[in-house]
């Protein structure tokens, strides 16, 4: 097991080692200069010749990409050319917002999809199975971007019972921002009233980002429990006598669960997609909507650490699944 | 050496026929393939179609006649804010959506196909390095990598198909690189080899024949999630800025300032898309039952 995770973790290096040389060398050609961006209409050539000086965009290409990756080694992210902050704290103050986001999203989706897809496969050919199963195909053809338009103007602007954006009331709860994660700063600081609202704002966005993953992890589910079903040991379960909800949870739903694990680390990659136009239609800042405008605005800086940071958080969390199946799954033990 | 691999091709090709006309059979009896194809057949019909079907010209706007509500006159789903129609807009729209995403599938299935087969036939070092290729591409999230392609190569047609499609390249190399590595053990490819088949004659009259069912239905789903992929760069800002033809997700992006007042702007290219994609989803799904021969009963 321990082996397994080392030679995944090595096999990381090389997935990261040429992330960084992709990402670095194709924000080198996404047409526009960083420096004339910064200057705008004012951007002499001799200005603009001092500015990517300035920054180090004249240096040979090689030794930027070495400054690049020597940086990242010790955790510095650089700095951003166009806001002239750090990228690192700018990242950790909005990460946890994506954070916020995508966990509301998962819970929305495991809470429904996992009941749902038990018992849709329980009553499999009823007309609650026929619904369920249109519904969430239906779940999955919609794209967020219109699902979040519509939730928002029905919601928010029709019948004005939820928040339209933003992560909390910013006039009524001013309370101090520790670890930019809303909820647990409401708690901290005592605020209940806070923490309700920030749970209010958490609503919406969180059905727009979760509709999909739900309608997935409710189909797989579905035929998960289904195979299980199938089996000799759920037979020989019933065949025992035991009540049917001891088969269902501790029989059936334990086996049927495994794919459901892989579907869900995959879903995380999604939806840290997802998180860009969530993000963008319900004003939430977080780090979606902050690498979307760095690539409009060629922020190479933001770019190139923010991606990477993205990407090896993917990676990582796949990595996770991956040995969670095997302590899960008796039957599959990496060697 | 020449007469048996011939005898050997010619059957498997009869028992592809024999695949594909069952899984016809087999189309025509799942009700979600029957929907499916309908609804996708309607879509590809109104873009075929588009200068016959819509009412008005897209592009012409009557400013008067601004922000008409859908169902009243003689603008079926109302006009926006320049008074063009949006019934006519949609209409030619689906020209643009579904051409991109058919584009972008078809580039996506040639190249990863092509890389895939390249990896499950070789092995070795060129199945490492594609592989290697394909996990760096799947950890970077999709649309985040589609917004930079679009950004460095413009916001064309063909560009945006290539920034999609170059998402589904590693879906296609995975799907059939691992259906060439199960084929290399089946019994008819053990048994073309020990008779002298070799090099391409075996892989595409042996084995991808018989990879290609599963290329299908992916290619199906695919097209779905072009569509939506292809609705949300627009919907950012990156669709084509050609203003006669209004790609879908650009007309949703255009008026959801206008929310409060004019819902419909936004409601009916939206609901265009989610249909059209449920369309390629049901069909895919029917195909999938169809052609999985696991599932034959």
């Amino acid at each position: 097991m321990g082996k397994f995770i080392l030679r995944r973790l090595l096999l990381l290096i090389p997935i990261l080692l040429g992330l960084t040389v992709l990402i670095f060398l194709f924000i080198r050609l996404l047409p526009g200069d960083p420096a004339s961006a910064i200057l705008g209409e004012r951007g002499t050539p001799e200005a603009i010749e001092r500015v990517r000086n300035a920054l180090g965009l004249d240096r040979p290409l090689i030794d930027q990409y070495l400054e690049y990756v020597g940086g990242l080694l010790r955790f510095d992210l650089g700095t951003s050319f166009l806001t002239n902050r750090d990228v690192t704290a700018d990242f950790l103050q909005r990460f946890p917002a994506t954070i916020e986001l995508t966990a509301a999203a998962m819970i929305f989706a495991l809470g429904l999809g996992i009941p749902l897809g038990m018992i849709t496969a329980k009553r499999r050919g009823s007309w609650f199975d026929t619904a369920g199963t249109l519904v969430s195909l239906v779940g999955i053809s919609i794209p967020i971007f219109f699902l979040g338009l519509m939730l928002k103007w029905l919601f928010a602007i029709q019948f004005p019972i939820l928040p339209d954006s933003g992560r909390i009331d910013l006039i009524d709860y001013g309370f101090p921002r520790v670890t930019n994660f809303m909820t647990v700063d409401a708690l901290l600081a005592g605020e209940l009233g806070g923490f309700m609202d920030a749970l209010r704002h958490l609503i919406l966005p969180g059905i727009a980002l979760g509709t999909i993953p739900l309608a997935i992890i409710m189909r797989i589910t579905r035929a998960s429990v289904i195979d299980v079903m199938n089996e000799d040991y759920v037979r020989t379960a019933n065949a025992k006598g035991l009540s049917s909800s001891v088969v269902d949870g501790r029989h059936v739903l334990r086996n049927a669960l495994l794919p459901v694990v892989t579907v869900i680390g995959l879903q995380l990659g999604l939806l840290l997609g997802g998180a860009i136009l969530t993000e963008t239609i319900f004003g939430w800042g977080g780090v979606g909507k902050w690498i979307y405008d760095a690539v409009v605005n060629n922020d190479y800086q933001v770019i190139q650490s923010g991606v990477l940071v993205l990407a090896l958080i993917f990676v990582l969390v796949n990595l996770a699944v991956d040995v969670s199946y095997a302590f899960l799954n008796p039957r599959i033990r990496y060697s | 050496m020449t007469a048996p691999a011939a005898t050997i091709a010619s059957r498997t090709e009869d028992r592809a026929v024999g695949l594909w006309t069952d899984a016809f059979h087999r189309m025509r009896r799942s009700p979600s393939a029957i929907v499916g194809s309908v609804i996708v057949g309607f879509f590809l019909f109104v873009a075929i179609f588009a200068p016959f079907l819509a009412p008005f010209d897209p592009a012409r706007g009557v400013l008067a006649d601004s922000y008409l509500p859908p169902f009243t006159g003689e603008h079926l789903f109302g006009t926006n804010i320049q008074g063009q129609d949006v019934l006519s807009r949609i209409v030619f729209g689906a020209r643009l959506t579904l051409g991109i995403a058919v584009l972008s599938v078809v580039i996506g299935v040639t190249v990863g196909s092509f890389l895939g087969a390249l990896a499950g036939f070789f092995r070795g070092w060129v199945d490492a390095v594609i592989m290697r290729g394909v996990d760096i591409m799947l950890s970077i999230p999709g649309l985040l990598f589609a917004i930079a392609v679009v950004t460095w190569l413009g916001r064309g047609v063909v560009q945006i198909a290539v920034a999609i499609a170059i998402l589904n390249v590693p879906i296609f190399a995975r799907l059939l690189r691992a259906s060439l590595l199960s084929l290399r053990e089946a019994d008819y490819v053990v048994a073309a080899r020990s008779v002298g088949v070799r090099g391409p004659t075996l892989l595409l009259r042996h084995m991808l024949p018989n990879a290609i069912g599963p290329l299908i239905v992916q290619a199906t789903l695919a097209l779905a999630t072009a569509v939506v992929d292809a609705a949300a760069l627009g919907f950012l800002g990156l669709g084509p800025p050609d203003p006669a033809t209004p790609e879908w997700g650009m007309m949703l992006s255009d008026t959801y300032r206008y929310l409060n007042d004019a819902i419909w702007l936004a409601f009916f290219p939206g609901v265009a898309i989610v249909v059209s994609v449920f369309g390629f989803n049901l069909l895919g799904d029917g195909m999938r039952e169809a052609l999985d021969p696991r599932l034959r009963r």
